[in-house]
């Protein structure tokens, strides 16, 4: 038989192991900052607290109540954490860049930072979690009772009804000291965390070891076991659609949702790689929780009388089968299920409380510069002090008013309902940018009120608290606001009723509100910090400037976060702006960055209240924002221009290189001219020289004193040519010359011009198409004549065709005339098609040279004038100009 | 300049080998509890409702079975998903492809 006595010391023996391991898992924390203990295991094991005292016991009695639907309370957490790419990593990158403490937190800090939000949802945990403690006192209760119930066990009923104060009274301890021993800047429990895992190690022992003794030790196998089960009641269960759907539903949102849940899976994650682990370890951890349940509830139902408790049949199994050391284990099980639980739900709801309710409540009732002259350390901590041991008095509250009589499974599910109510918000909050406070909160507050009204009031029992006639006929006999058949619907199970009214309405109005209203510039701004986690890291400002000393900063933060953290951050700061000591400029990053270090101890909102408190509530405002955007929106700009100018400078560099390289073959074209023009020079100069020196000798006949005088003639005539070209090009390149306009036919212009040239028709010969060229012009007739008969003279120079030929062809346009001179030599490379209009130029072959290739220069010039142009055509098979000139000359600048 | 203006950064069409398989698996991270639900609501369609019922033994294999399966696709997933390389939506850090 089991003493009293004897359970007591292994209870106390346990709980004094898990003092040790906490202990022991702190100062290994403190030495080597905890690296060693934050490895998956412990976290996927910490992440256990999911499985309650409620599973531990409960799933069993669920089973053999309702056959195979108790797994959907693992399933839904299965689907999720399967998930985890979508969900917890974001909620996960989230809790890490804004230092996120609770849901409630979470909630408020994504809606801008809002003090009520956070109120609102941490009433709303409270009020779901505390039936849940009370539930986990209930089940450590009974699981006492049942030892107590055994024949000869020795102690009277009364003992262990004081056990749950007892507990309580305990459990307040373990937690007072390990879960509000520090006020970490990451709200990290290190051994509050070990303990869990450790505990999370003997439940699934304890259970796997049931089991094991079940169907090993019972049974005589699988096979056997498998055949029992299909023998037993469970043969006739079938899912209940609406239930199997919603109750999956509910118990996976309550994994994002719950407040230990969210303690344990982001509050406390230290590596984001850690829930890659738990993504598929956590699974594997409830599959094994739950494999034996069935097993060992069919045995129950099969050993046991029909009056025993499903709910506790892991413990009454081994009991009856005389295995008392299995019965001790089990109950250890049960234990540490419940102690655990309830450790980390008061460690979630105490944050909450102290950092959404008792902080703002404090700051605002010592309104002038209590972040500077309050014990802010103090307060928080003695705050969270408070919290713990209120909270777990409300749970044994809860106990003893209810009676501790529903089946435990009802308990947990209303309780989970109750949480649930956070989703909506969650999800929009870190997935959809436009959802805002005012949506958030509504959605809220009517989820609230509807489980509060169809689930959590009428939990009580009919007449507690809404009476029978209200169950059965609603208020006031509005039928259809029954509390188990809204809207007349009463088809429903009253869990997946309320679950499914409560989201409807809930996500209803955030959404419709937040469409409808306008959130305010912190919402916004944290709203993109939140949905765009993954895209910028960098923290957003939401300070402007302010009137704030460092000193003062560094004052309040050494009183929330402690001296060598505050110091040691204000000196990094400080260094990073390349300051000596410990007081940075404060800008608004600087505010920024100390903010969200701060929420990570007495969450955003407080945070924001206390910085606000000593920057004078500088905080970011619409036109900062716009100020902002109008920033980045210059940055963009200026970046545009810069790429434009450079596009710019380049196409000018490229002109200048062309510019350049034309420059460079000009030169060198002058300069192979300037000595070709003074050979030429120097060539009639050298027989005009010497013929003149023989004329003075005066030895010579009459006959050849003519030939020499006609020489000298003749080459000073050349000379005076070379001269007048040079100088008819300076006047028409200076807009000197002056034009003489008359009116005539393209036809007579043409005629003068191939007559002047003289070329004989064997030399050249020339085709003219007549018709084409009755165009009636005004301009400078004898300029344009020089310019024809340049170019026929060009033509019958340089064509070096066989039979030379010449075409001429003109062309009227509206405005202008265009007469082409296409001769059939050998067409020009592109290099000639541009140096043949400029000064000096001429084509390699000297050998024809009459010119000092000035002529086609000069053409241009005097087309120029005449508001015309010639250019070279190329693609004609040969050599070829077009002269373009208007019908009516336009006066070129003069 | 970087991450100062949107329009400087260049969407990558087409990845390297290494990068493209971390998208696909980061893609089948994504659809995995889609197909985990749907399968965990199948027993729904069971013919409960017929002559011999469906044996509690089958569902037992069958809910267990899954289970095990998503686990092991899950395991396998976590393993081969590189956790701290960039987002897709954020390509800086995977395709610093040189300035066409």
């Amino acid at each position: 038989m089991i003493s009293f006595n004897l359970l007591i010391a292994v209870s106390l023996g346990y709980v004094a192991f898990l003092f040790l391991v906490a202990f022991a898992a702190e100062r290994r924390a403190r030495r080597d900052r905890g690296q060693w203990l934050r490895n998956p295991l412990v976290y996927t094991l910490s992440l256990s607290i999911y499985c309650t005292a409620w599973t531990f016991y409960g799933a069993v009695g669920y089973a053999a109540r309702s056959g195979f639907e108790y797994l959907t309370i693992y399933l839904g957490p299965t689907i999720v954490m399967i998930g985890w790419w979508w969900i917890l990593r974001k909620l996960v990158r989230i809790g890490k860049t804004q230092r996120i403490t609770s849901v409630a937190d979470l909630i408020s800090s994504r809606f801008g930072k809002s003090t009520a939000l956070g109120v609102l949802v941490t009433l709303l945990a409270v009020a779901g979690t505390t039936p849940y403690i009370a539930l986990q006192l209930q089940s450590v209760t009974q699981s006492l009772a049942v030892f107590a119930a055994q024949p000869g066990s020795g102690w009277d009923a009364g003992e262990f009804e004081g056990a749950a104060i007892w507990i309580a009274v305990g459990l307040a301890l373990f937690t007072l000291i390990f879960g509000t021993r520090n006020l970490d800047v990451n709200e990290r429990h290190h051994g509050v965390v070990m303990a869990i895992a450790v505990e999370a190690v003997v439940k699934l022992f304890a259970l796997i070891a049931v089991g094991v003794f079940v169907v090993w030790g019972m049974a005589g196998g699988v096979s056997e076991m498998l055949a029992r089960i299909d023998a037993s009641a469970i043969a006739d269960w079938q899912p209940v659609p609406h239930r199997w759907v919603g109750l999956i539903f509910l118990s996976g949102a309550a994994l994002l949702t719950l407040p230990r849940m969210f303690q344990v899976m982001v509050v406390e994650n230290a590596d984001e790689k850690h829930l890659a682990t738990a993504s598929w370890a956590f699974p594997l951890y409830v599959l094994a929780m739950s494999l034996f349940v069935v097993p060992i509830a069919v045995t129950g139902l099969n050993l046991l009388p029909d009056a025993a408790n499903p709910d506790l049949f892991v413990l009454t199994i081994p009991l009856a089968t005389g295995n008392e050391s299995l019965a001790i284990l089990s109950f250890l099980g049960g234990f540490s299920s419940a102690t655990s639980m309830v450790i980390v739900a008061t460690i979630a709801l105490a944050t909450m409380v102290s950092n959404h309710i008792i902080a703002p409540i404090w700051l605002s009732s010592t309104q002038t510069g209590a972040a500077l002259s309050g014990d802010v350390r103090g307060v928080i901590v003695m705050s969270r002090r408070i919290s713990i041991a209120v909270i777990l008095a409300l749970g044994y509250l809860y106990f003893r008013l209810s009676g501790g009589g529903a089946a435990l499974a009802s308990i947990g599910l209303i309780s989970f309902a109750g949480v649930v109510q956070v989703l909506p918000a969650m999800i929009a909050g870190i997935f959809w940018r436009g959802a805002n406070r005012i949506g958030a909160g509504t959605g809220i507050v009517i989820g609230f009120a509807i489980w509060a009204w169809t689930l959590f009031l009428p939990s009580f029992g009919a007449g507690a608290v809404l009476s029978e006639a209200v169950m059965a006929e609603g208020p006031f006999g509005w039928g259809w606001l029954q509390p188990y058949g809204l809207f007349g619907i009463t088809g429903l199970d009253p869990v997946v009723h309320t679950v499914f009214w409560s989201m409807f309405f809930n996500t209803g109005a955030l959404v419709t509100l937040s469409v409808l209203t306008f959130p305010n510039p912190i919402e916004r701004l944290q709203g993109a910090q939140f949905v765009n986690v993954f895209e910028n890291s960098a923290g957003a400002r939401t300070w402007a400037q302010s009137a704030a000393r460092a000193e003062d900063l560094l004052i309040m933060a050494q009183r929330i976060i402690g001296h060598a953290e505050a110091q040691a951050m204000f000196r990094q700061e400080a260094r990073a702006q390349g300051i000596d000591g410990y007081l940075p400029e404060v800008t608004p990053d600087l505010i920024g960055r100390l903010e969200r270090m701060l929420a990570g101890s007495v969450g955003a909102a407080t945070a924001h209240a206390m910085v606000g408190q000593l920057t004078g509530s500088a905080a970011v405002s619409v036109e900062d924002l716009i100020a902002v955007a109008d920033e980045t929106a210059q940055i963009v700009e200026y970046s545009n221009r810069l790429e434009a100018k450079s596009a710019e400078q380049e196409r000018t560099a490229r002109a200048l290189r062309e510019a350049n390289e034309k420059l460079t073959a000009i030169s060198i074209q002058k300069d192979a001219f300037l000595s070709q023009v003074s050979h030429e020079l120097r060539t009639p100069m050298t027989s005009i020289r010497s013929f003149s020196e023989i004329l003075r000798e005066g030895e010579i006949d009459a006959e050849a004193r003519a030939r020499f005088a006609g020489i000298i003639h003749q080459e000073s005539t050349r000379l005076t040519r070379l001269l007048d070209d040079l100088l008819d090009l300076s006047y028409l390149e200076n807009g000197q010359v002056q034009l003489d306009l008359g009116r005539g036919s393209l036809a007579d212009v043409l005629d003068r011009a191939v007559m002047a040239a003289g070329v004989p028709g064997d030399r050249l010969a020339l085709r003219r198409d007549s018709a084409s060229e009755r165009v009636q012009i005004e301009t400078d007739l004898e300029r344009l004549t020089q310019v024809f008969i340049n170019l026929i003279t060009n033509a019958a120079k340089y064509c070096d065709a066989d039979r030379p030929e010449l075409v001429i062809r003109a062309r009227a346009g509206a405005e202008t005339c265009e007469v082409d001179f296409i001769d059939n030599g050998t067409p020009l490379d592109a290099e000639a098609q541009v140096l043949i209009f400029e000064k000096f130029s001429r084509l390699a072959d000297e050998g024809k040279a009459g010119g000092a290739g000035l002529g086609l220069a000069i053409c241009r010039q005097i087309m120029e004038s005449l508001g015309g142009g010639i250019s070279y055509l190329p693609g004609q098979g040969g050599p070829a100009f077009r002269v373009t000139l208007r019908h009516r000359a336009r006066m070129a600048a003069q | 300049m970087t991450g100062a203006a949107p329009e400087g950064r260049r969407r990558v069409a087409y990845l390297e080998r290494g990068t493209y398989r971390q998208r696909r698996y980061r893609d089948a991270a994504r659809i995995l509890p889609l197909f985990a639900t749907v399968l965990f609501l199948l027993p729904l369609f069971w013919p409960w409702d017929d002559a011999p019922g469906v044996r509690p033994s089958v569902t037992i294999v069958y809910l267990f079975g899954l289970w095990l399966v998503l686990i092991g696709l899950t395991a396998l997933l976590s393993r081969r998903i590189r956790i701290d390389a960039p987002e897709s939506e954020n390509p800086a850090g995977v395709a610093e492809a040189p300035e066409a």
